[in-house]
């Protein structure tokens, strides 16, 4: 049934601090919205369980991309548009920016952000992957104060994340130290446009004298939480990409991924594109291999 | 539910929608496709899916496009609405309008307004866009009916003859 506008509390403040001191004074009563791409799909449907809303959409502490030395550092609060349209981003960080263009029709990549894909912690969230790649960090705020913490450990099973009651996700901050690793990413879903993914990768890789110096996976859709594919890296460091590692590595990615049936797609299918992604993308980060 | 608990959550607010202001007393978390629709007799904009897959409620919001099923009214506080309703200048069509017209590019209609938002905001962004421009810029916008060639044509027609006049 649809939701009737009457049982629910909506109210906007106009600072990040504001924010985190109501949710510190009710932890876990307020829900924060931003662009609304997830929150209100579920509202629509009925399906929301909290009824105090505050909204963060648009708030100047959040929507704001400060690129440092060495880092840079996405506002939770920026959209897909935004990070699509950031010169930096768009040059260093090639995995994030298709990500973005990729997710949801225009309509929604200029209302949903960064930080509600990660909160959303949907396994299959187009971002997701892209991030681990590149070995992000989080900022968490509370009226506690700021914490940091590696985004590799954020999502600690299905939907679930180490995210406290009181806190928001400020920021996202990404190493700028791999503008010169070859870049690889696919989104295999039902049609190119507006769809869930069935499997998504993305992957970053460089070569020294012949061999694998790093290679570092991410997937989505193939496990509860979006997965590194850490045994997959491991068994290709230090090693020249020949047919019986690339088979090897196949077998290994889809062993470390536990995918599912579901309406999008089923385990079987899912095991068989996660490993041929993997391959393609070691197939293309090798010597001589295709590059497009 | 008694009046004075609707009194309680519902709030004034104000708006600019086809550079009008407007002001109405709404639930927060009303969506906007609702004020336009109920309050403000704006029906131009259309409730497809309710679930932002489908478009047909594209309305511009501070000139960027978004569906309006998927805001709560709050947020579009003092924003600047644009529905299908604002394009034309009184019984003059816009440049996008006529394209839709002579190219066929609209059949049962229910897609229309939010096809040709979608379209106007990728013209405002790309005033000469390619042939997958156009695709990626209506991705968001579903049409049961034509099979979207006449939509794409009309949408490279209003972008030519934007340049040539």
């Amino acid at each position: 049934m649809r939701s009737d506008p009457a049982d629910y509390q909506l109210i906007a403040p106009a600072s990040l601090q504001a924010v985190v001191s109501l949710l510190a004074e009710e932890p876990g009563a307020w829900l924060p919205i931003a662009g609304g791409t997830d929150v209100m799909v579920l509202y629509a449907a009925g399906k929301l369980s909290a009824s105090k809303l505050v909204s963060i959409w648009n708030l100047p502490e959040l929507r704001h991309i400060e690129v440092l030395p060495d880092e840079i550092r996405i506002g939770a609060g920026c959209t897909y548009t935004d990070l699509r349209e950031h010169e930096i981003v768009k040059r260093e960080f090639p995995l994030l920016a298709s990500a973005a263009g990729w997710t949801g029709g225009i309509a929604n990549q200029n209302r949903g952000t960064l930080g509600g894909n990660i909160v959303n912690a949907s396994p299959a969230a187009d971002s997701l992957p892209a991030l681990l790649a590149y070995e992000a960090d989080l900022i968490l705020v509370s009226v506690r104060g700021e914490r940091r913490l590696p985004y590799l450990d954020f999502h600690t099973g299905y939907k679930q994340t180490k995210l406290a009651a009181d806190e928001l996700v400020q920021a996202i901050c990404i190493p700028r130290r791999f503008s010169d690793y070859f870049s690889y990413t696919r989104k295999i879903g039902a049609r190119n446009a507006q769809a869930i993914s069935k499997v998504c990768i993305a992957a970053l890789g460089r070569l020294a004298g012949g061999v694998v110096e790093e290679a570092r996976i991410a997937l989505g859709s193939v496990a509860p939480v979006p997965l590194r594919l850490a045994e997959t890296e491991r068994i290709v460091k230090g090693k020249r990409l020949e047919p019986p590692l690339l088979a090897l590595a196949r077998k290994t990615a889809t062993a470390e991924i536990r995918p599912i049936d579901d309406i999008r797609s089923t385990m079987r299918y899912r095991s068989a594109v996660a490993g041929n992604l993997v391959a393609e993308f070691l197939e293309r980060l090798s010597p001589g291999g295709p590059k497009t | 539910m008694t009046s004075s608990v609707e009194n309680h959550v519902r709030c004034e607010l104000s708006l600019t929608v086809n550079g009008e202001r407007k002001n109405v007393r709404v639930y927060p978390m009303e969506r906007l496709l609702d004020t336009l629709r109920h309050h403000l007799g704006l029906t131009g904009a259309k409730e497809g899916c309710g679930e932002g897959e489908c478009g047909s409620c594209s309305v511009l919001m501070n000139g960027t496009l978004v569906n309006s099923c998927l805001i709560p009214v709050l947020q579009a506080r003092d924003a600047d609405i644009v529905t299908i309703e604002g394009l034309a200048t009184g019984t003059r069509l816009s440049a996008l309008q006529e394209a839709f017209l002579d190219c066929g590019g609209a059949q049962c209609g229910i897609c229309t307004p939010g096809m040709i938002l979608a379209a106007s905001h990728l013209l405002n962004k790309k005033p000469e866009p390619t042939m997958e421009d156009i695709r990626e810029g209506l991705s968001g916008n579903l049409c049961r009916c034509t099979g979207y060639i006449q939509i794409f044509q009309a949408v490279a027609e209003a972008a030519r003859r934007r340049a040539t006049t």
